[in-house]
């Protein structure tokens, strides 16, 4: 993670996510100020800080899904809009119908669009990426499932299948533990581990201590961005992100935190 | 009940009113389930009460300018439409206004209506059929013309299915894929469009609002996909028409408002013993 403005760009390999002197401001108050990150492939990266600090503002930003005032974005050295078929995005699920009627096939094989005939059923090959993806996220035996009656945790797993189904080279998150209990937390974070070796992952997380086990580094987004490697989280950093004291507790191995609100 | 069966073989009017029922189910099923799946029924509400603006304006013109090709349908059409655009721009661009919009357009529309037909000179019991309808004065044209718009609903459903399912699921994701999401979602709005105007002039506007959502909602209660949503709905919608008239024929009851109750109670049964199924388990 190089974060200072005197970084240099790889010509022969763009880095996944960058991002130059970005701005942004719904009505005139500015939520993001001089975003300056570089990401590099097969990073895995958690974007944190307080609600309504910016975190989702950053992520609609580098999915094009929001322009910029002033600044750029670059997914893989091209623009947003350009890099969408290899981005896999995965929602605030929050914010769709839970009774919508739809089988967790139908769902999941939405992140096929857009990869063939823009008309018509999907194909063969796209119902094989899919059940290959289910499977993976341990969904297979619930395709035929409604929507409506699985569990808060296997909608989150369904989300990450559909951005998967994309067949992207980066996946962006939003919040995919909210709602979950530790022990689900535990199998998704073990789930995007195994991910991780073959994809750059980008997700937004409340919860900073969790995620510093196993992301690699962590952006921390309030109106202002600072860039840090996981192994420089301390509770000074954390103070001054969420701007109140924080509780930090130690477990077993070094790198093992947990931060609360106190 | 057997009055109706009898009369059934012979009158050529309730042979149409029959297949008047089960044309508009199929527009109404598949239509009704992407306005209730998309929560946008109150849209379809709203063009349905603009278009009255319509036919109030074409009707005037017929009458007092004696411009004879202008009939109440093509005003409807006209209105349905530039308010299906306005409705679909604005739930598109500006959220939070959506509502305001659609009442505005809706009073607005009324509100015309209304002044054109007190300016028309005669009686003018088209408005009256357009608002409350009667499903057995249905003429042979009326019925081709359901079957085309029935022919258009399907072959876009079946062409779309997928885009049109992920944009009233998903509209933003479906959008990351590159889907033109603001074209198919005019375009189901279009089709709602029509759908309201096509049926009103038929069956009268209370009776489409009646059908778009009551079938649906009890079809919602127990489908787990959408096109499974549709087919039960199409269904349900031709079974209620069918009783309405058959209930309504021999008493000599308004055959649509008939359906209508019925269809209310079928609702409320649903969701009774729904409600009752879910408590006895849990």
């Amino acid at each position: 993670m190089i974060y200072d403005k005197g970084f240099s760009v790889n010509v022969t390999s763009p880095p996944a996510i960058f991002t130059k002197d970005l701005w942004f401001s719904y009505d005139s108050n500015p939520a993001l100020e001089d975003v300056n990150i570089t990401i590099p492939p097969g990073d895995f990266v958690s974007i944190v800080g307080p609600n309504g600090g910016g975190k989702t503002t950053l992520l609609k930003l580098i999915l094009g899904l929001l322009k910029p005032s002033r600044g750029r974005a670059q997914v893989f050295g091209e623009t947003p809009e350009q890099a969408r078929r290899r981005i896999g995005y995965m929602p605030q699920h929050s914010q769709l119908d839970p009774d919508f009627p739809a089988t967790v096939m139908d769902v999941a094989l939405m992140g096929r669009l857009g990869h063939g005939r823009f008309f018509g059923p999907y194909s063969k090959r796209d119902k094989e990426i899919v059940a290959k993806v289910l499977e993976q996220v341990g969904l297979r035996d619930f395709r035929k499932k409604s929507f409506a009656a699985i569990s808060g945790g296997q909608r989150q797993r369904l989300f990450i299948a559909r951005a998967l189904a994309c067949e992207p080279d980066i996946l962006l998150l939003d919040e995919p533990t909210a709602n979950l209990d530790v022990v689900m937390e535990g199998d998704l974070y073990e789930l995007l581990q195994t991910l991780n070796e073959r994809l750059t992952i980008v997700m937004v997380s409340h919860d900073l201590g969790f995620v510093s086990r196993i992301v690699k580094s962590v952006i921390c987004v309030k109106r202002k961005v600072l860039s840090h490697p996981t192994s420089e989280i301390t509770g000074a950093i954390i103070n001054e992100i969420y701007g109140s004291p924080m509780r930090m507790i130690r477990h077993n191995g070094e790198r093992d935190c947990n931060c609360q609100n106190s | 009940m057997s009055e109706f069966l009898t009369d059934l073989q012979h009158y050529v009017f309730l042979q149409n009113a029959l297949l008047t029922g089960v044309l508009a189910s199929v527009a109404c099923g598949i239509i009704g389930t992407y306005v209730v799946v998309r929560r946008i029924s109150y849209i379809a509400d709203g063009i349905a009460h603009t278009v009255l603006g319509g036919m109030g304006a074409a009707l005037y013109l017929n009458r007092v300018y004696h411009w004879h090709g202008v009939i109440p349908l093509y005003g409807a059409l006209v209105a349905a439409l530039i308010a299906a655009v306005i409705i679909g721009l604005v739930s598109l661009r500006a959220k939070q206004r959506e509502d305001t919009a659609i009442s505005a357009l809706w009073a607005i529309g009324m509100a015309v209506g209304i002044i054109f037909i007190s300016r028309t000179p005669g009686y003018n019991e088209d408005l009256m059929g357009y608002l409350f309808g009667n499903i057995l004065m249905v003429s042979t044209s009326d019925l081709w013309m359901l079957a085309g718009l029935d022919a258009l609903i399907v072959i876009s459903g079946l062409l779309f299915y997928n885009q049109f399912l992920a944009v009233c699921f998903d509209q933003e994701f479906a959008g990351l894929r590159g889907l033109r999401v603001e074209v198919f979602y005019l375009l189901l709005l279009g089709l709602a469009a029509l759908t309201v105007v096509l049926l009103s002039t038929v069956v009268g506007i209370v009776m489409v609002v009646a059908m778009l959502t009551l079938p649906i909602g009890i079809a919602a209660l127990f489908c787990r996909s959408l096109w499974g949503m549709m087919v039960i709905s199409t269904i349900l919608c031709a079974t209620f028409t069918t009783c309405g008239l058959a209930v309504s024929y021999g008493p000599d009851y308004p055959a649509g408002a008939t359906t209508i109750i019925l269809a209310g109670a079928a609702y409320l049964a649903a969701i009774m013993a729904k409600w009752a199924v879910s408590r006895f388990r849990g």
